[in-house]
């Protein structure tokens, strides 16, 4: 009974929260109906991945109306992996947010911070569940709306600023994406993703068609801050509290990458978009300008937080790297480093936000020593960082492999090449972290000895775990991934 | 039964968690008993894949014996006992440690069955041999430990990406014979040449090596490069290349060891030497040379690491690194010295020690094969290394001058290590047999024939002579060599993005002139780049809008078009 509506039960219990926190005014509540959400999104998540690796694609009619008239949901490979991610950083995040809120927001925005972070999974979720192509856009201004609020409650000042830009950015691409929706809709008369991609299967190529994907592409590039559209990135990762920062930086570019890929591939379809127009040259030429700016711009970067923040748009840049090599292997790549990166980069800044506890924020003129002083975390961030650099036995190291696999299997030796040089870059930034944690010697603005609480220890500890398993276990990331390239690019699974 | 459960590399790299943890006895006990254990799975397992499975779709075997990966494992766990043993009264808690993840992935290396298995403990041996130069602690082993690894990182890459080619094209990660036809092989090629010290960048081995501490170098002379060797024997033998690169390596490291000062970077110069050798080997690739250079690398791991142990005795002891500084120590540690030299005539092949029934093996498949360049270029450089190895390093430490320095031998631990292995060294030279048991290919070679000996002493003899007659143009005076190194030093951290900490260090210390180039790189790069730059600082609202507009723009002009 249940288990039929999960597909929406994905997106409705986080939503339903929401308001239920805010009724209730009770930031113990509030942080208990979170995270119970959090943990059902989650359990739902799993369920429905296991269902669509076992039958195949489900289709939900919302209101039991059939989909050209309804709104349906469809999870398939692609979109169940994302729910799993999306729904796990959830349930970590959730419990880590009941310290780490209380020592960087007012009390009597504890409650509020609860419901909107609900709002957000919610949003998130239901881009990913929703198989229409409007229903997204409702979806996406749900998830952005929760954001520019999460970002702004940052204890800086600096977060206000930060969080308008991100609102103009982010307004401008949901914005581009709604023309683009627009003028598909005005060519197949249909919302329906599934529909509108039987019906563009005859008469795409036209003009509308191709302005419909210049915008929707422009409008969610902004979104997935692909260089040179990621500057309101850095400082709203920068400046919102740590637990806001981890959950977006492992979740929300993500999703929209996932936007991108339904539209690519199932909407405008393969042959168009990666065969007669050149999309995947200009993915290649800004992905490789994303990979050695931002690692470069991080490495000068005198904040951990922003440091990070950099270095997310330069993994943003590996995945549309995959996406570009329009091939199995790459898109397979993109998929598995999507689900590498989050969980890597989630590990990371919940970790960040345990020194920001500790130390009032993470500028490394506060790290020197901090191997002594916080060794738990210090230990977390250097074993994460060697995930992010892609070091073997490490989920990041699966990523680099397939990327550069499917590199060379397109035939760009070059790419392969530029790949693990680029890495060389990250060894480089993730050492400036060691050396100050590790090599220098505490002084006045070095935190007093003690770690983060437990609760966010906790969280963060399973996060830098994961780095390790997916590194060995691959069954279920690459394996999904691969499920998920055979269906993008239409041949058998 | 239990061999076919144990990974006897992992289990040494357990062990060296272990021991970060342990103290006293306990730390002694793990320390030792761990490689033995290690010895005993890899002499009692079966010969063939121990274990298998399957890794993003391929198969993979994480240990495999077979008699070359076996004989290799023999002598990296004998080293690792016998290191252990000299380590044990070394003060740093993480050096042991360090040194034990560093011997347990060259083990896991040498009996990896796949490419990717092989990658994995490559990387984790460059990890681990970092952390034993930089546990000693000084602000220079801290340097050469940055240098180093960004040497064994960029080894790294080209290895990761020529397997990756390799994988790309065969659909298999296994680690058979290569031949040279594909790009994806000439970097594997590379990459196993950099950690073998090979040209152009041999350097890195004695910058860093010395660096360690008095034990540290002792685990560093052993691994590295001996799994550089059997990776070279595995993937790539006879390859002609390989004899020029061999022999490019033998005479570039007695050159320098000739000029250098340091007796330890003295005996690192002769790591690349010896090395050189055994590369030849490879090139020439013949069954004969495959076997020498195998048997070379296991007595060269032996005596080599016996040399060190000496010259460890006397840092020990006396704190003195140069030449010129010490001198007469037979008096007090004439233990040490009887050691020291016994090494120094294994080196030299000298018969009856166990270079000899190695080395003569090299020689004698160029000679079966009428290489006579390559045998005549060998011979030269046995004198060579007599010179250098056998006969400057003990004369100048050990007798020579009276330095005045009356140093104690080293604690007992210290000269069981040392001993065990001068043992080893005159045991293998004259019972040889158990030795060429191990040997990849069946043999039936005999080196002790007449003319062999006899040519041999007289090319060790006479070098002898010509050592004490050009004594005093070989006097050392306190000089520093000057190497490849020191372009690398300099220009290699910005090329390979070492940081830019270490860009900064050099912008300050170099004169303005001679680091032009590098300065203006980083100074690009930090312009566009650094924190107030136009590519990091916070854009304006409409500026990043702008951005969006235009490239909306490019969009629709590309697709209209």
């Amino acid at each position: 009974m249940i288990a039929e509506h999960l597909p929406a039960l994905v997106v409705v219990v986080p939503l339903a929260a929401a308001p239920l926190i805010v009724l209730l005014r009770s930031a113990a509540l509030g942080w208990a109906l979170a995270f119970a959400a959090s943990l059902f999104a989650f359990g739902a998540s799993l369920a429905l991945a296991a269902e669509v690796a076992r039958a195949g694609v489900i289709s939900y009619h919302l209101g039991s109306w059939p989909p050209p008239w309804g709104i349906e949901y469809r999870i398939d490979a692609l979109s169940a992996f994302l729910l799993v991610l999306v729904s796990a950083i959830g349930a970590v995040v959730a419990p880590y947010a009941w310290r780490s809120i209380a020592a960087e927001l007012p009390r009597e925005q504890h409650y509020l911070y609860h419901a909107v972070f609900c709002l957000c999974l919610a949003g998130l979720l239901g881009m990913t569940a929703t198989g229409d192509a409007f229903n997204v856009f409702v979806f996406m201004e749900i998830a952005s709306l929760a954001m520019y609020v999460l970002i702004a409650l940052g204890r800086d000042r600096r977060a206000l600023l930060a969080s308008f830009q991100y609102l103009i950015l982010g307004t401008i691409g949901a914005t581009f994406y709604v023309v683009g929706v627009g003028l598909l809709y005005l060519v197949t008369g249909t919302l329906n993703i599934a529909d509108m991609a039987e019906r563009l299967a005859h008469d795409g190529g036209t003009r509308p068609v191709l302005a419909a994907l210049a915008f929707i592409t422009v409008g969610l590039s902004l979104k997935l801050a692909l260089f040179p559209l990621h500057l309101w990135l850095p400082n709203a990762y920068a400046y919102a509290p740590s637990a806001v920062t981890a959950f977006l930086a492992a979740t929300a570019t993500k999703v929209s990458v996932y936007v991108l890929l339904r539209f690519y591939f199932t909407v405008f379809g393969a042959g168009l978009v990666l065969e007669t127009l050149p999309v995947p040259e200009i993915l290649i030429g800004l992905s490789i300008a994303a990979i050695v700016s931002a690692s470069l711009v991080a490495l000068w970067q005198a904040d951990l937080k922003r440091m990070f923040a950099y270095s997310s748009v330069a993994q943003i840049g590996y995945i549309t790297l995959g996406i570009g090599l329009a091939t199995r292997d790459g898109l397979t790549a993109a998929v598995v480093h999507l689900f590498n990166h989050g969980i890597t980069k989630g590990a990371l800044f919940l970790l960040i936000g345990g020194i920001a506890l500790r130390a009032g924020g993470a500028g490394f003129e506060r790290l020197r020593g901090l191997g002594r002083a916080m060794p738990l975390t210090s230990l977390g961030i250097t074993l994460a960082g060697l995930s992010l650099i892609g070091v073997p036995g490490t989920a990041g190291f699966i990523s680099k492999w397939t990327l550069v696999l499917g590199a060379i299997e397109a035939g760009y030796w070059w790419l392969a090449a530029l790949v693990v040089l680029t890495s060389l870059i990250a060894v480089a930034y993730v050492w400036r972290f060691v050396e100050a944690a590790y090599l220098q010697a505490p002084d006045a603005r070095t935190p007093p000895a003690g770690e983060a609480p437990f609760s966010m220890l906790a969280p963060s500890w399973l996060l830098v775990g994961a780095c390790f398993w997916f590194g060995f276990d691959t069954s279920f990331t690459v394996e999904s991934a691969r499920r998920a390239a055979a269906l993008m690019l239409g041949g058998a699974p | 039964m239990a061999s076919a459960f144990l990974h006897p590399g992992l289990l040494v790299v357990v062990a060296g968690f272990a021991l970060a943890l342990l103290g006293g006895r306990a730390r002694a006990a793990v320390a030792l008993l761990a490689p033995l254990a290690a010895l005993y799975l890899i002499l009692v397992a079966p010969t063939g894949v121990a274990w298998s499975g399957s890794w993003l779709g391929f198969e993979v075997k994480p240990l495999a014996y077979d008699p070359l990966s076996r004989m290799f494992g023999v002598v990296f766990a004998i080293m690792a006992f016998a290191g252990a043993l000299f380590a044990l009264n070394q003060k740093s808690r993480l050096e042991l440690p360090a040194a034990f993840v560093y011997a347990g992935s060259a083990i896991g290396a040498v009996l990896a069955g796949d490419l990717v298995t092989l990658f994995v403990c490559w990387e984790l041996m460059a990890v681990g041999s970092t952390l034993v130069i930089w546990t000693a602690g000084s602000v220079t082993a801290y340097r050469a430990s940055l240098r180093y690894m960004a040497i064994h990182l960029l080894g790294g890459v080209l290895l990761f990406a020529g397997i990756a080619g390799h994988v790309a094209a065969t659909g298999s990660t296994g680690f058979d014979r290569m031949a040279l036809e594909s790009p994806a092989h000439w970097l594997i090629l590379a990459g196993f040449l950099v950690n073998a010290g090979a040209p152009p960048l041999s350097a890195w081995l004695p910058d860093a090596y010395p660096e360690a501490s008095w034990s540290g170098m002792v685990f560093l002379s052993a691994f590295t490069t001996k799994t550089a060797v059997y990776v070279l024997l595995r993937g790539f033998p006879g390859t002609e290349l390989l004899i020029w690169v061999g022999l490019i390596m033998v005479f570039y490291g007695i050159v320098y060891a000739l000029l250098e000062n340091d007796m330890r970077r003295i005996l690192a110069y002769s790591i690349v030497n010896q090395v050189g050798f055994m590369v030849v080997g490879i090139g020439i690739g013949t069954e004969m040379a495959l076997n020498g250079a195998a048997a070379h690398a296991f007595t060269h791991i032996i005596y080599k690491a016996l040399l060190l142990m000496s010259a460890g005795s006397v840092l020990y002891a006396t704190q003195r690194r140069k030449c010129t500084d010490l001198g007469g120590l037979f008096r007090t540690m004439p233990l040490t010295a009887v050691c020291g030299t016994i090494g120094a005539l294994a080196i030299s092949s000298f018969p009856l020690t166990s270079g000899f029934v190695s080395k003569s093996m090299i020689s004698q498949a160029a000679g079966d094969e009428h290489l006579l360049w390559v045998w005549l270029a060998l011979a030269a450089a046995t004198a060579g290394v007599f010179l250098h190895a056998g006969i400057k390093f003990p004369w100048f430490v050990f007798f020579q001058k009276d330095s005045g320095l009356r140093p104690d031998e080293p604690p007992l631990n210290m000269r069981l290590a040392m001993l065990l292995f001068a043992a080893l060294c005159i045991g293998l030279g004259i019972f040889y047999q158990p030795l060429y048991a191990l040997l990849p290919f069946s043999t039936d070679y005999v080196p002790y024939t007449g003319s062999h000996v006899v040519v041999q002493l007289e090319l060790l003899l006479f070098s002898g002579l010509a050592f004490f007659v050009m004594l005093p143009m070989l006097q050392r005076t306190l000089t520093i060599t000057l190497d490849v190194d020191w372009f690398y030093r300099r220009i290699a951290p910005a090329l390979v993005g070492a940081g830019a900490l270490a860009l900064r260090a050099m912008g300050e210390t170099l004169g303005a002139a001679r680091d032009g180039g590098v300065r203006r790189i980083e100074a690009a790069a930090h312009a566009l780049h650094g924190p107030q730059a136009i590519l990091a600082r916070t854009w304006t609202t409409g500026g990043m809008a702008m951005w969006a507009a235009l490239l909306l723009g490019a969009y629709l002009v590309v697709f209209y078009l």
